[in-house]
């Protein structure tokens, strides 16, 4: 069996370059990889393309690496009201971000799960996000292409996986989690709880194994911000 | 002389409440139509979704029954109704985007004779704004009820021949109920269905950019 289980938190992003694409999970303070997060900006990573639905909660959840000047660049559908040290590094142009609607931030990561090289919707047509985008019309819809969305790594939060990786969350705490697990070359989950193979029922798998590269169990913060 | 009374904001969220039906799949957005739970009709079941993946969702959690890996849209811990179910994000919006709710009830900043829905950016404010689920949701909403105040707090009108903020999605809603009126958005424009008590069509136009056509008597809203 592959090894994926890390003993420690840092060992599980020690090899994160900077400049890397990151996905981070979490909506609405549930599902955040806040442990991870912790653990990559303690490593002093810099210049990172962070893809999040938001921009972090004060210092919690993104917002630590804000603070700290370690994001580049930021998708995100809705940085948030409480993004503080994301706008103030915006409105001094050291953060750049491209906004994107948010069911299409996860299409968009679904087609590059899925290995589609795109699709068209109809929503922001005639919007802001339309801008630069391959217009046209299909069924007499307008519409628009939108690519898919990739990253090198996911930092996701699950409440617990078996040795082999395989998954299960908790109440609402799902959101993001399952689809940047499935969009990114290497994904690191946070759990609370690792359990030997075989003690979750199949059917009870959110997210199976073979998405997920490495595992850790986070004790510490559970919600930040 | 000072303006008449208007709606208060839970009276809006009253009023929009009862256009929703027993059984319906329904998303409340930001603002006014948060509210609007708390105004459902007796005797009917809605199943409220949130776009992180809930179906089911029930009043607010009270003091020592929050869990916050159970919160809604807008990060405030909710109860489960029993049917209720949860999912991922991207499905979440599949049901958004793909038109299988039965209505969606979002916040305006305008709306155009047309429909097209502006609601995520004021002009000029500070930072890049916030898109989240509105143009998913605009877009694909069966039926699309903008809740909001009829003119900004300045007197300007809300519901305009073009929308001058940047727009979420174009010819997307289909009726808007504010602080003066119920109007519906058709495809020969924009219709005055009711008008806040003691307030006739004239003075609901006199408050409006757009043109509001009148077809026979226009009733007050009624709050049930």
């Amino acid at each position: 069996m592959k090894q994926k289980i890390f003993s420690s938190l840092d060992a599980a992003v020690a090899d994160i370059p900077d400049g890397a694409r990151i996905m981070f999970g979490g909506f609405g303070g549930a599902g955040f990889p806040n442990n991870l997060i912790q653990a990559l900006s303690r490593k002093g990573i810099k210049e990172i393309t962070a893809i999040s639905n938001n921009c972090g909660t004060r210092e919690g959840e993104l917002g630590i690496m804000f603070k700290n000047g370690q994001v580049r660049h930021v998708v995100a559908a809705f940085p948030g009201p409480h993004s503080n040290y994301f706008q103030e590094r915006y409105a001094k142009g050291e953060v750049t971000c491209e906004l994107v609607p948010q069911g299409i931030l996860c299409e968009r990561m679904r087609a590059a799960a899925a290995g589609l090289l795109g699709f068209y919707t109809t929503v922001g047509v005639g919007t802001e996000v339309a801008n630069g985008k391959e217009e046209r019309v299909i069924d007499g819809k307008r519409c628009i292409l939108e690519k898919p969305m990739h990253a090198d790594f996911a930092l996701i939060k699950a409440e617990k996986a078996d040795e082999l990786g395989n998954l299960t969350y908790r109440l609402a705490a799902r959101n993001f989690n399952p689809i940047m697990a499935m969009a990114a070359s290497t994904t690191i989950v946070e759990v609370d709880e690792i359990v030997p193979v075989g003690s979750i029922e199949p059917e009870n798998v959110i997210t199976p194994a073979i998405f997920v590269h490495r595992i850790v169990q986070a004790k510490g913060l559970r919600y930040a911000g | 002389m000072p303006d008449k009374p208007r709606l208060s904001r839970e009276q809006i969220a009253q009023r929009a409440a009862r256009e929703l039906s027993d059984g319906a799949y329904v998303n409340l957005g930001w603002g006014i139509p948060n509210l609007i739970a708390d105004y459902l009709p007796k005797g009917i079941t809605v199943y409220f979704h949130s776009e992180n993946g809930i179906l089911g969702m029930g009043r607010r959690a009270k003091p020592g029954e929050e869990d916050y890996d159970l919160v809604d849209a807008m990060k405030v811990p909710v109860t489960l109704i029993p049917g209720a179910s949860f999912f991922n994000q991207a499905d979440a919006h599949l049901m958004t985007r793909g038109g299988h709710l039965d209505v969606a009830v979002l916040g305006g900043f305008q709306v155009s004779e047309k429909g097209d829905l502006a609601n995520w950016k004021i002009p000029g404010s500070k930072g890049i704004g916030n898109i989240g689920g509105a143009m998913d949701i605009s877009a694909g909403a069966k039926n699309l009820i903008v809740c909001m105040e009829h003119n900004t707090k300045d007197g300007a009108p809300k519901i305009v021949k073009q929308c001058s903020y940047p727009l979420t999605g174009i010819e997307c809603v289909n009726t808007i109920i504010t602080d003066l009126a119920v109007i519906d958005v058709t495809k020969n424009g924009l219709v005055l269905r009711e008008a806040a008590p003691g307030w006739s069509p004239e003075e609901v136009q006199a408050k409006t950019e757009a043109k509001l056509q009148v077809r026979g008597r226009v009733p007050e809203i009624n709050l049930g």
